[in-house]
């Protein structure tokens, strides 16, 4: 091993001043800094030993995939993240993505809804239906889900401050159709620690929201097993603008900071850990973000097992799922966007994803129109049944430059992980403004090499063209904020009053004690007390979150 | 020069995409001007009250939600009842090709859309601050 290394070292030197060194050659360097080579071989991963470091699939620690036989057992889940206006064209459009062969659902909501604001309330003005579905009551969730056997299917929903509400309502939407919450599958993204760096959509400070992550994972593991209880999100923070390896690190970091607080609250991580999954961003350098995958599946399984001493395998794996990037989109020749997310989608899929969903061609500019999410899907569907990328497990393992950058970014994202740890963990370096920055000045550099043009973005910065651009683009309904207005104060004069108020009266009982809020919501959402009532009650119990100024 | 431009920058309705902004922030404070930002969730009642008390010449609106047909002319309308239309303002987010012509007819100077460079948002506030 070691003489034939000495060969292809010394034979290596002997090609760069022979061979490659008469030629000008264009270097690069990766997203942290460090210089790519113009060729990587043997030497590059000789240090690295396969059966301990890479493995195989389904075993610790992971790095070529979470499940043994990988695509060939089961294909990822393929969810494009849907929803606008009014409940029943939500429902209609899933109906549509079903019927073309989609295999999960993911709901996107309206700010109101993630926020915690009835459709009538005054800070809901412009914003309803808008960027998804409305949703007062479980009236609302009913009829998105009519139809829909909640058995069958799996359901993503992208909702965070007020996620226990909205399980409660999905769990009331399934009981009602005569399903226990044994059966539901699916996840809700209750990752509120992004939402105070980047994504925006908080309620309540830290401390009770962390308690309403915790009580949700306490409720779910006994009572919904099958539910991924929270969706970690790399996604938001690398579209704010952070590196492939900080999407990793600042995303685990919060992780730890959940976990950490299940455990102060008595939890044993393996009844959790395990439905713990994930949604990360798949940008545009397609071996780089296949090496994130790889290295990510092995440090989370050595975080899990190593620092907090998880026993059950399942509580080591990265289940995740995946969006394209809406940030590399350019509202300049949007049909470009078109192969940027059929090539993020490969990426995704060589990188081992359980779930996909890419953006629409679109997107820069609205809403995705029906045409445009069944091209996403379209897209999916050609990857696994065209390409042949899906025929073995892991298919680029092995490569010299994937193995090295793999090892590499292993090393760069444990390193920023325990530079955190060092601040204190996520909610401190949160507190000091540390990620925020760090995202900030990166989204900021970014621009001005867009602007200098050291970045070429093909249709915008450069291979420009005049042009209309004449694609037919959704249009929001302009009734719809009106008819969901008439529709929950015909709602709010038909339910029982006295159980509408019982049930809230209990809600604020065991907000203001620490008894776990999930079975109350229940009852709660089954009187139909709205969202905005039931999060008004944890507003004045929680108090609100004020974000702290960066700039 | 002897007063540096003021800008107030802010973030109208619930939408919580603030890249964009962050990023014209730091530009236009690179350019020399003073940056004022709201930070999230501002109704047009809150960006105008903090444009009047901070004194701006500016006042730069940033929307990805949707809502701006709503929103954006309230913060005109709210500026004119204050006396204070001699304020300046300029938009910038997701904000459909057609509905341009009606926000600017409604008050709002300029629309920035997507793949706008920093440059030509700062030429266009020194060309008329000057």
């Amino acid at each position: 091993m070691s003489s034939e290394h000495n060969t292809v070292q010394n034979e290596k030197r002997r090609w760069e001043e022979n061979s490659l060194n008469k030629r000008p050659v264009k270097k690069h360097s990766n997203d942290w800094g460090d210089p790519i080579e113009v060729l990587y071989t043997p030497e590059d991963f000789q240090d690295t030993d396969y059966l301990s470091s890479i493995g195989f699939p389904g075993e610790y620690p992971f790095v070529r995939g979470v499940h043994p036989s990988m695509y060939l057992g089961r294909t990822w889940t393929m969810r494009q993240y849907s929803g606008f206006g009014t409940a029943e064209e939500t429902n209609k459009r899933y109906k549509y993505l079903l019927k073309q062969g989609q295999t999960g659902l993911s709901v996107a909501f309206d700010l109101p809804t993630q926020i915690g604001y009835d459709s009538d309330d005054p800070m809901s003005e412009g914003e309803v239906g808008k960027v998804g579905v409305a949703v007062d009551s479980l009236k609302d969730m009913e009829i998105i889900f009519k139809d829909l056997p909640l058995d069958k299917l799996s359901t993503s929903m992208t909702i965070n401050a007020p996620a226990a509400i909205l399980l409660a309502m999905y769990i009331a939407v399934a009981e009602k159709q005569g399903i226990g919450s044994e059966k539901l599958r699916g996840t809700i993204q209750n990752d509120i620690l992004k939402e105070y760096t980047v994504r925006g959509t908080y309620i309540f400070p830290p401390r009770p929201s962390i308690r309403l992550i915790t009580d949700i994972f306490a409720f779910c593991s006994k009572h919904v097993p099958l539910w991924n209880t929270i969706n970690v999100a790399g996604y938001h923070m690398r579209e704010a603008g952070c590196s492939a390896v900080q999407e990793i690190a600042f995303s685990f970091s919060n992780a730890i900071a959940y976990i950490n607080a299940a455990l102060k609250a008595g939890l044993d991580v393996d009844c959790f850990a395990p439905r713990i999954s994930w949604i990360f961003n798949t940008h545009n350098k397609i071996f780089e973000e296949v090496a994130k995958y790889r290295a990510a599946r092995k440090v989370w399984a050595d975080l899990l097992r190593d620092r907090f001493k998880a026993k059950d395998p399942r509580s080591w794996m990265l289940r995740f799922h995946t969006q394209t990037s809406g940030v590399s989109l350019t509202a300049q020749q949007p049909e470009n966007n078109i192969v940027r997310a059929g090539y993020q989608a490969l990426a995704a899929v060589l990188g081992g994803a359980q779930s996909v969903a890419a953006c629409s061609f679109d997107e820069a500019l609205a809403i995705p129109t029906e045409q445009s999410v069944r091209l996403s899907l379209r897209t999916q569907q050609i990857l696994e049944h065209e390409t042949g990328v899906t025929d073995t497990v892991d298919p680029l393992g092995g490569s010299y430059y994937l193995e090295s950058l793999t090892r590499k970014m292993e090393q760069e994202i444990n390193d920023l992980i325990t530079k955190i740890d060092d601040m204190g963990g996520a909610i401190e370096a949160i507190e000091k403004g540390f990620i925020q920055k760090e995202i900030e000045s990166r989204a900021y550099s970014y621009q001005k090499e867009i602007e200098e043009k050291s970045k070429i973005i093909v249709g915008m910065n450069e291979f420009k063209v005049k042009e209309n651009i004449d694609i037919s683009l959704f249009k929001p309904d302009t009734r719809d904020a009106q008819k969901q207005i008439e529709k929950l104060q015909e709602l709010k004069k038909r339910r029982d009053q006295s159980k509408v108020q019982s049930t809230l009266t209990a809600v604020r009982k065991a907000a203001e004690g620490e008894k776990n809020l999930m079975p109350y919501f229940i009852e709660a959402v089954k009187a139909y007390a709205t969202l905005g009532e039931i999060c008004g009650i944890l507003r004045e119990v929680f108090g609100e979150y004020h974000a702290a100024r960066t700039i | 020069m002897d007063r540096k431009i003021r800008i107030l920058a802010a973030k109208p309705g619930l939408d919580g995409h603030d890249r964009g902004i962050k990023v014209i922030c730091n530009a236009l404070r690179d350019a020399g001007m003073e940056i004022v930002y709201t930070g999230l969730r501002q109704t047009p009642q809150q960006i105008v009250n903090a444009a009047l008390e901070e004194d701006v010449d500016i006042i730069a609106l940033s929307i990805l939600s949707g809502a701006h047909d709503i929103l954006l002319p309230k913060v005109a309308d709210l500026l004119k009842k204050n006396k204070a239309d001699h304020i300046l303002l300029l938009a910038g987010g997701i904000i459909p090709e057609e509905d341009i012509p009606v926000i600017k007819k409604r008050g709002i100077c300029e629309v920035f859309g997507p793949g706008t460079t920093t440059k030509e948002i700062i030429d266009f506030i020194e060309g008329h601050c000057s």
